[in-house]
């Protein structure tokens, strides 16, 4: 495998990832001349078929693109065509938007650390495996997926796919009695996810530094979901209504997904827990930050493999935010929903999905009906990124058998918590060396 | 079966939400002891080769791969169980199937894509036999528990092949399209999701498909008659489960008719 001869690594269908990928490397003596993240996920061109359809269903369609992360896009969508519409929301209706991404990160934040990442560094094919050898640990990750779910259930109506989120906020306002209810397992969940930081971070992690181009939104007064402006490493700072001049679109042969990058030199770019966690570490709350202080990792964070322990600082963060609000909303709030009238009009809104910035556009034609949409989804955004840290990594790892190069190109894809349905859709590995 | 039998979880075009549906604490770990989950790709690395007993199939078929691949993994399954709206009647993207394909990829891709696509999206059930079906977007859990429960035992599964009125009295919403006049797919679609939508004050969408035996046309015609527009009920009916042959034939309905009225 080394010498002479092309060296071909391919994984044809990658696993622990949502979705459908492959991975074709091709490397001629030594050297990396090929590295293709491929998304073949079918497409499912949900841009046109959103079209000629009425604003009030636009949360239930775009909910379809993700099983996993529905509520980001649906929380885009509605803020975007607010926007256009000129609907302004409440505060108290906002709160409880928040409340309901905080049960989406919980949950697709625990089952990615738990049943898909872990397994990674703890040397096992699935969560599935682990949780003989470490139950504990696989059934923490569970009841705080569990626990985000309930979150979705009782704020959205149902887990995957909620039935209750409507552009002007939602169809019918969650009781009191129920956001009190869930307070004891926010409780424990808060606590858990201590012990999930604590214990990630010990993790043996690859030797692998990045000088990362972060991106995700940003607002002084909290975390980001579902507000703030567009910030970047490099010091970019502008509004959300201005993404589209920064970052582009563009379609490569390998794969249904666009492909995004940042401009004016057409660069990849990181969104996801990683970014956040290094552009927003001071909004974090008080809880979470102290969690990933007490950690010991260096903030920022510059090693991809060290993403797991974003995303449970994050988790720390999302239960805290949920306590918070659910002792604060003792009572269904009034109005739940602020009526819109539909009429020509267009509007933008990027959110943070668990995996990135999710960005949306809405032209509303004069009949009242979705003219255009435009759906970039966090793992377009961060396949380009991928597919940079395959080429800058394998030239360090090519001396490992093709099995073990493998695992660690999947390994290094899974940092990302690609979400290939959202993109399109998965993984195949096809490593190829001379 | 064997003693252990041999699960295998597939994918076509889909969301994922409904094989997310097994991967939490109330599906996975009550099945996990009783069998051997021998391909789920998005939950394990290890893939083991057929025959399996059990194949779950979320999504539809939309791509010339897609449609030689069912028929190998009809092949290797004992039983086929289909999961979800897209496995059951084409799903969201069916939507496609009323227009015309260049168009769509138009929308998207600035030049032909990677993954050559059907004109069309199609339940697996046009494309290979199945031998169950699971309904819903996504499915639920417990019905999920309950078929993999019925079929290492050997008896036939328990789910709902009533409405979701049926569920919507038994929980005691006040019904949506009689006291606000709302028009809802309730009477129409089958029950299994518990009746969610009127609990929370908006119309059901029809998200588990059609129940066995129902007359759409008669309730779109109602509606019609109570004031509602063509095109909204239109969009209404041919929407998660419009492909669905009852909603399909009650959505070319209204739209003959709205061609009709128009000429």
């Amino acid at each position: 495998m080394s010498g002479s001869g092309v060296r071909k690594i391919s994984v044809n269908a990658l696993a622990r990832v949502e979705g459908e990928g492959s991975l074709h490397v091709r490397v001629a003596n030594g050297r990396v001349e090929i590295a293709e993240f491929s998304i073949f996920e079918p497409p499912r061109f949900f841009e046109k078929f959103l079209q000629g359809r009425a604003v009030h269903e636009v949360p239930d369609l775009v909910a379809r693109i993700c099983g996993i992360c529905p509520v980001a896009y649906q929380m885009t969508a509605c803020h975007a065509l607010e926007t256009a519409l000129g609907c302004t929301t409440t505060v108290p209706i906002e709160t409880l938007r928040r409340l309901l991404y905080c049960g989406e990160w919980i949950q697709s934040h625990a089952l990615h650390i738990h049943l898909l990442h872990a397994p990674d560094f703890l040397g096992h094919d699935s969560g599935l495996t682990l949780a003989k050898v470490a139950p504990e640990l696989v059934e923490r990750g569970l009841r705080l997926k569990a626990i985000g779910n309930r979150i979705m259930e009782v704020v959205g109506g149902r887990a995957v796919h909620p039935i209750n989120v409507a552009i002007g906020g939602f169809h019918r306002a969650p009781a009191g009695a129920d956001l009190q209810g869930l307070l004891p397992d926010l409780e424990w969940a808060l606590g858990a996810a201590e012990t999930v930081v604590a214990e990630v971070s010990r993790f043996e992690f690859p030797d692998f530094a990045r000088g990362y181009e972060c991106v995700s939104l940003k607002d002084p007064a909290e975390y980001p979901m579902n507000q703030g402006r567009v910030v970047a490493s490099s010091g970019l700072d502008i509004d959300v209504a201005d993404y589209e001049r920064h970052f582009e679109e563009r379609q490569v042969a390998w794969s249904t997904a666009l492909q995004s990058v940042m401009l004016p030199a057409a660069t990849p770019y990181l969104c996801g827990p990683l970014a956040r966690f290094n552009l927003c570490f001071d909004q974090l709350p008080p809880r979470a930050r102290a969690a990933a202080e007490a950690c010991g990792l260096p903030w920022p964070l510059t090693n991809p493999f060290q993403s797991i322990v974003a995303r449970a600082v994050e988790v720390v963060a999302a239960c805290e935010e949920a306590v918070r609000i659910a002792r604060a909303v003792q009572a269904a709030i009034s109005p739940c929903r602020v009526p819109f009238e539909p009429r020509e009009a267009e509007g933008c809104h990027a959110t943070e999905a668990p995996r990135g910035i999710i960005f949306h556009r809405f032209r509303i034609g004069a009949d009242g009906l979705i003219a255009a949409a435009r759906i970039i989804p966090p793992t377009s955004q961060n396949q380009g990124q991928i597919e940079a840290d395959l080429r800058d990594m394998l030239p360090d790892v090519l001396d490992l058998d093709d099995a073990a190069v493998t695992h660690r190109c999947e390994h290094l894809i899974r940092n990302y918590d690609p979400c290939i349905s959202c993109a399109t859709h998965f993984l195949k590995l096809k490593i190829e060396r001379t | 079966m064997t003693a252990k039998p041999r699960l295998a979880v597939f994918k076509f075009a889909s969301c994922d939400g409904c094989q997310l549906q097994l991967l939490d604490a109330a599906g996975l770990l009550q099945i996990a002891d009783r069998i051997e989950i021998a391909h789920f790709l998005e939950a394990s690395s290890r893939i083991e080769p057929g025959p399996y007993d059990i194949g779950l199939v979320e999504g539809s078929i939309s791509t010339p791969h897609d449609a030689e691949r069912i028929r190998e993994i009809r092949g290797d399954c004992r039983y086929l169980v289909t999961i979800g709206a897209c496995a059951t009647s084409g799903g969201i993207q069916a939507l496609r199937n009323w227009g015309r394909l260049d168009e769509f990829i138009g929308a998207v891709y600035a030049s032909r894509p990677y993954v050559e696509s059907l004109a069309t999206s199609t339940a697996i059930a046009d494309h290979v036999p199945v031998d169950f079906e699971l309904r819903g977007c996504p499915i639920d859990t417990g019905q999920l528990v309950e078929l993999i429960t019925a079929l290492l035992l050997g008896r036939k599964p328990r789910t709902p092949g009533e409405c979701v009125c049926v569920e919507c009295k038994a929980r005691g919403t006040v019904c949506v399209a009689v006291a606000k006049g709302i028009p809802c797919l309730g009477p129409v679609t089958q029950a299994g999701c518990g009746a969610i939508c009127p609990a929370h004050d908006r119309e059901c969408f029809g998200c588990y498909g059609p129940a066995e035996a129902v007359n759409l046309v008669s309730l779109t015609g109602f509606y019609r008659q109570r004031g509602t527009s063509r095109e909204s009920l239109l969009r209404l009916v041919r929407s998660i489960n419009g492909y669905a042959p009852a909603f399909r034939a009650a959505g070319d309905a209204l739209e003959a008719e709205a061609t009709e009225a128009a000429t």
